[in-house]
């Protein structure tokens, strides 16, 4: 598997990463080498077999529909970068 | 003083009780020692007020009888358990300066056992990495030094920190947290013992997640006792862990005899690798024995998907990053960066670009990519089909033995900077990353040390839910191999 650069700059955009231009041709080297490595999985026969989804067979525990916390609105906010007026601040959405 | 930081932590739960001497002044011993050893690196954030204060409520407990099991125990924590009102940051920029409002559940244990907190212990960022060379806070070093060398040492990952302040007898004992070997792996290294549990049987909550389906606290201490007194406060059922089991803790240090008559001891062969270190490679053989003069039967088995087990973890590992770190956006908590006239988008961007190191961008992105459209099957679907198979080779084995025996790693620790590929590195957890997938008890225990005069570790692998034998077998490589060296 080879990653070129557009490839490299459309995960970077869906991971939500900004890259410099000079990033992007070490990082499509370094994706390229760990994703040929791991493709020899699919010289595996896999069939019949169901993906592994729990480690340790384990039935979901129920828990009575209650509300156990609240009026913690100071501890929410305590590390925001920006709380402003009670709220996350973040920069604007809108164009 | 020198005396009450080489204890261990059976021998200073006897001095406590016997009032040979108090918390104080064992908690201001290691404190002494924790200022003297500031060139390891070990700490991100020494908390020496905290732990004077805990010194004197454990001072007042054993006095009137209310102590719990871990009263005056002087430990470390390891940087990505939650602590509350005490800076957490992962060994990541992206979390400098979190204060967490809340105590994880494992570290709370601990605490509410009577344990001491030194400090938070350095790791790699965001527990990715093998030699502790990824924190955003600098290296860790390991305190052992290659015989006729001056060079520095890793002290393995991503519980470097937990490792080399273990070794260094800077604390006790010490939390660490697994998810492809990164308690094992660093144990090993310097020296000492640690166990990763069976998946479950220690609680997540409030521990940074990496890789949700295959990160366990575990504890990491100088005997495999003190692993076991630290392990039975560290399990139990916690509700805010949706993986957590519910099963009854035993006291694991009651256990303990190191009696394995009637086990019987699996030899993987597939672990048996090409080129395998000579010394290594003897190390394992001198360990079947003992573990054969401690009553066990010797049987070889077979793990045919072992050799898949890293590319399926590196898979599985990184997918599950890319989706827990996500949370890391600059808007609830952690390092914001806005570039001037930047939209909601571009601060996400610049914040995780400016946050995020080198390697936890790289399984980020691999993450990323591998659960992305069209991709999705192919690789992480492909993956969680391969780990069922590594999970049933290890349950077929389990109609041959009760326990597996291998090398905990390839090498002795090497020097900073002789991986620098990162396949090359991933390569360091060949023989533990199978158990993780497999959500396995798995421990390792110092067994000897290379011709250059370094640790190295042998590997125990256990049933689920099996930590006794794990423990047991411990117990037997450790008084066989009677491991006395101390770094200098």
């Amino acid at each position: 598997m080879s990653v070129d650069a557009a490839t490299v700059r459309k995960i970077a955009r869906l991971a939500r990463i900004g890259i410099d231009d000079a990033e992007v041709a070490p990082l499509a080297v370094e994706l390229s080498a760990i994703l040929g490595w791991i493709e020899q999985l699919g010289e595996v026969d896999t069939t019949g077999i169901a993906p592994m989804t729990a480690v340790i067979p384990n039935h979901l525990a129920w828990r009575t529909d209650a509300i156990t916390d609240g009026d913690i609105q100071a501890k929410v906010l305590a590390n925001a970068p920006d709380a402003t007026s009670g709220f996350f601040a973040v920069p604007k959405v809108i164009e | 003083m020198s005396a009450l930081t080489d204890l261990t932590i059976a021998g200073m739960k006897a001095g406590l009780a016997a009032r040979e001497f108090s918390a104080s002044e064992l908690t201001a011993a290691h404190l002494t020692a924790m200022e003297t050893a500031r060139h390891l690196n070990a700490f991100i954030l020494e908390t020496p007020e905290i732990a004077q204060n805990q010194a004197a409520a454990a001072d007042i407990a054993l006095a009137n009888g209310s102590a719990g099991p871990l009263a005056g125990i002087p430990l470390g924590i390891k940087d990505l358990f939650c602590t509350q009102g005490v800076q957490t940051t992962a060994g990541s920029k992206i979390l400098e300066g979190f204060i967490p409002q809340y105590e994880s559940t494992v570290s709370g244990k601990l605490l509410g056992a009577g344990a001491v907190m030194l400090g938070k212990l350095n790791l790699d960022e965001f527990a990715m990495g093998s030699s502790n060379e990824t924190s955003a806070y600098g290296r860790v070093l390991s305190p052992w030094k290659a015989r006729n060398s001056n060079a520095d040492l890793v002290p393995g990952g991503s519980s470097g920190g937990s490792a080399s302040a273990v070794s260094a007898r800077l604390v006790a004992g010490a939390t660490g947290t697994d998810t492809g070997g990164s308690i094992r792996q660093p144990a090993a290294f310097v020296g000492i013992s640690g166990i990763k549990p069976t998946y479950g049987r220690c609680s997540r909550w409030g521990v940074v997640a990496f890789a949700s389906s295959l990160d366990q606290p575990g504890p990491m201490a100088r005997t495999v006792e003190d692993c076991a007194l630290l392990l039975t406060t560290m399990c139990g059922y916690d509700a805010k862990d949706s993986t957590s089991l519910n099963v009854p803790v035993p006291d694991f240090a009651a256990l303990l005899t190191g009696d394995l008559r009637g086990k019987r001891v699996g030899v993987p062969r597939e672990y048996r690798l090409d080129g395998m270190d000579e010394t290594i490679a003897k190390l394992w053989e001198q360990g079947l024995s003992w573990l054969k003069d401690a009553g066990a039967e010797i049987v070889e088995v077979s793990l045919p998907h072992t050799k898949y087990a890293l590319p399926a973890y590196y898979i599985i590992a990184p997918a599950e990053a890319s989706s827990n770190l996500a949370r890391y956006d600059g808007v609830r908590y952690g390092l914001r960066v806005t570039p001037p006239g930047a939209n909601l988008a571009d601060m996400y961007a610049a914040t995780r670009a400016a946050g995020f190191g080198p390697e936890v961008k790289r399984r980020i992105m691999i993450g990323t990519y591998v659960l992305s459209a069209g991709y999705y099957d192919a690789y992480y679907t492909q993956a969680q089909k391969v780990r069922a198979l590594i999970a049933r080779d290890f349950d077929r084995a389990w109609a041959h033995c009760d326990l597996l025996l291998t090398p905990t790693a390839p090498s002795a620790a090497f020097e900073f900077g002789a991986k620098a590929d990162p396949l090359e590195m991933y390569l360091n957890d060949v023989f533990t990353v199978p158990s993780s997938l497999a959500g396995l008890p798995a421990m390792s225990v110092p067994a000897g040390l290379s011709p250059e005069g370094l640790p190295l570790g042998l590997h125990i692998i256990g049933k689920p839910l099996d930590e006794p034998t794990v423990l047991n077998a411990g117990l037997a490589i450790e008084r066989a191999a009677n491991f006395t060296a101390k770094p200098q």
